[in-house]
């Protein structure tokens, strides 16, 4: 038993390698629940079937949770993802249904540029708010989680702006080479990310300020600089998670959308193995993390759950990765026999963990 | 009007303990916001408006004590909303099944510490951070709701409907319901543990420093899952006197009040990384937030967004003083 386990320990160490199993069991047990799960079939050019659609909703998760990872990884937290998917998404709706010629791509590009200009200041006021205020993150953008649902309704004026535009719709709908528009979207936010912080220093910059923000400022690093940066990009990413979910529904609902969308996306990273208590980071896990949950959905869905009660499943999923990953859990279980007191796990904590 | 606040405690500074001003100054300005809405609206100076504030946010009160002490060791309970839901749920669905209602106000009030229990369990011995920890049980309790039943139940049992109905009032017409003395009994027992309890001092040792109360000897494990048990008992009741007011359980009420319940006890004076907070001052953040809803009812022209944005706005103001006057603000 033992050479077994020695022999998959490389693997079993993996940091995706429970990640991975879920995704892999959950897609297994649908495939066995209904056999038809994995058909993908080609229509008028585009590809179709359930796994086109999990790739295709789960693109506004995955760009939240990139955001997400970034100021998970610098020690903070960004609650107010879902209110500015709100507020991108109701700033764009309002601008395209003033407009004469909805279709025209001029309206939609200033219409989305505004939005996103727009996302982008309030990505600044977080990150003022936590790198020059100094205040906790989890309460800076507690905030912006509140008054910014008053704000994306403010803007909305309460009703639920219709659109009916054929290139915004196309950014939540549309399809290009055969695949989904929204997860090419997604896809080249996440490379343009991966570039960028694994090809550069700044991943390393952004773990170093998440591990110690003191020491790496007295390493040479501008940890404030960094901090403000992780908020304006999380922020940006809302803004096009916003775009597309407004577009999925050509509508712009200032209470609904985004709704919980930034529980979902820290519960993706978590799921993908970076700390809450920031230090580190895994883009590709964030991506697993983000599909597991799509996909739970999804199953959920076509198991003819309601989706309220789909919750009781992403309660279990949630605390079974986050067990599987604690490792006070795991020291636990491998001397089960040492007493009740948590002692020999402590030393492995890389910090003291934020009250997050 | 914060400001001036502000201005004014500093100048009596060397008299006035620091960790005081956050609760006076929300003291302040709940005064000020009663004083603008006694000048503009003539019916605004009526007692019973005082009293419709503590009818309307019973529930959010004894939810606010329990997520106080949940805050006050430097945790976060998110699941608060869903287990109140739960809990009206709960009692709606055994009341319309026949039981009877003492039966079911035990049932009732054991789910909620139960959740709460596990959950600290979880925090403590597994080390997962309260926040994911508490996410996974509000989506617990919420899935629980809608398990239960898809649509709303009603409840018309005569106890509750006795509690709902009941007006304990003067002579002059002015009242209150049941659900309030209860409130207010269950704030007297809060503080009262809070201040005078060894388990009240054990509270804000883990909050000041976790790791200096387990190297002083301190039941660090015990105080910890017992603040989340806490606020699950909390929940459960606030669930209760929920039911109370809408005579009814639905899957779908107090969705987000997690939050609002977090910026009273905030906008209380408590820091959110534990060890400073009294629970008068969480009773002065509901009632701010009491207020505001009703000064925004009573002008009629301002919509039911303005006082999200409101809250937002203090939310962004209390946390400013808290950081100013410097209280281990990390």
């Amino acid at each position: 038993m033992n050479t077994v386990a020695d022999r998959l320990r490389p693997l079993t160490g993996h940091r995706l390698f429970w990640p991975a199993l879920v995704l892999v069991v959950m897609i297994a047990a649908n495939t066995v629940y209904r056999p038809g799960f994995l058909a993908v079939e080609v229509k008028n050019g585009h590809l179709y079937g359930t796994p086109v659609d999990i790739l295709r909703l789960s693109a506004p998760l995955i760009l939240v949770a990139l955001g997400m990872t970034l100021v998970i990884a610098t020690g903070g937290i960004d609650l107010s993802v879902g209110s500015l998917c709100a507020i991108s998404g109701a700033i764009a709706c309002l601008h395209i249904s003033g407009a004469a010629d909805q279709n025209s791509p001029a309206t939609v590009a200033t219409a989305l540029a505004l939005a996103f200009g727009a996302a982008l200041v309030l990505g600044a006021w977080n990150g003022v708010l936590v790198a020059v205020i100094g205040i906790q993150p989890i309460i800076a953008t507690l905030i912006l989680m509140v008054a910014g649902r008053g704000i994306a309704q403010l803007v909305t004026e309460g009703q639920i702006i219709t659109i009916n535009s054929g290139p915004y719709r196309a950014i939540g709908l549309g399809s290009f080479l055969t695949l989904p528009l929204a997860i090419l979207i997604a896809l080249a936010a996440a490379l343009l990310v991966a570039a960028f912080t694994r090809r550069t220093a700044l991943g390393l910059i952004v773990e170093s300020v998440g591990g110690n923000a003191e020491a790496s400022r007295l390493a040479g690093i501008r940890s404030r600089r960094v901090v403000f940066l992780v908020y304006v990009v999380s922020a940006a990413c809302a803004a096009l998670a916003g775009f597309m979910v407004t577009a999925n529904v050509s509508s712009a609902d200032g209470n609904a959308a985004g709704l919980w969308i930034e529980l979902d996306a820290i519960l993706a990273v978590v799921i993908g193995g970076t700390s809450l208590a920031g230090g580190r980071f895994s883009l590709s896990g964030t991506v697993l993390g983000a599909l597991i949950i799509q996909t739970l959905t999804t199953t959920v869905y076509a198991m003819n759950i309601s989706p309220q009660t789909s919750l009781l499943f992403k309660a279990v999923v949630v605390i079974a990765v986050c067990l599987v990953q604690a490792p006070a859990f795991r020291a636990r279980f491998r001397r089960r026999r040492r007493g009740v007191e948590p002692g020999p796990a402590a030393p492995q904590r890389e910090k003291e963990q934020v009250p997050a | 009007m914060s400001s001036t606040s502000l201005s004014a405690v500093r100048s009596w500074r060397p008299s006035l303990p620091r960790r005081h001003v956050p609760v006076l100054a929300t003291l302040a300005l709940l005064l000020v916001m009663y004083g603008i809405g006694v000048s503009q609206y003539r019916a605004f100076s009526n007692v019973q408006v005082v009293f419709n504030v503590f009818i309307d946010n019973g529930f959010l009160l004894v939810v606010a004590v329990g997520m106080t002490f949940v805050i006050l060791t430097g945790g976060i309970d998110l699941s608060v909303g869903s287990v109140v839901a739960m809990t009206a749920m709960v009692s709606a669905a055994l009341l319309r099944a026949g039981l009877p209602a003492a039966l079911v106000l035990v049932v009732a009030l054991l789910i909620g510490p139960t959740l709460g229990f596990l959950m600290g369990c979880a925090i403590h011995f597994f080390e997962i951070q309260p926040f994911i920890v508490t996410l996974a049980g509000m989506f617990f309790a919420r899935g629980m709701c809608t398990f239960i039943s898809d649509s709303s139940i009603s409840i018309t049992d005569g106890f509750w409907t006795g509690m709902s109905q009941e007006r304990i009032g003067d002579p002059a017409g002015n009242f209150v319901s049941i659900s309030v003395l209860i409130a207010f009994a269950v704030v007297l027992v809060a503080a009262y543990v809070l201040a005078y309890t060894r388990f009240g001092r054990n509270v804000y040792a883990v909050g000041g420093n976790a790791q200096s109360a387990l190297l002083m000897g301190l039941p660090v494990a015990r105080t910890r899952i017992a603040v989340y048990t806490i606020s699950g008992l909390c929940s459960a009741i606030g669930g209760i006197l929920l039911s109370f007011y809408t005579l009814s359980g639905a899957p779908l009420i107090a969705v987000g009040m997690e939050l609002d319940v977090i910026a009273a006890v905030v906008i209380g004076g408590t820091v959110l990384t534990g060890g400073s907070g009294y629970v008068f001052g969480t009773v002065l953040g509901v009632l701010v937030l009491g207020v505001i809803q009703t000064l925004i009812t009573f002008d009629g022209s301002l919509n039911s967004w303005w006082t999200k944005i409101v809250i937002g706005g203090l939310l962004f103001a209390f946390i400013l003083l808290q950081r100013l006057i410097g209280i281990r603000f990390k």
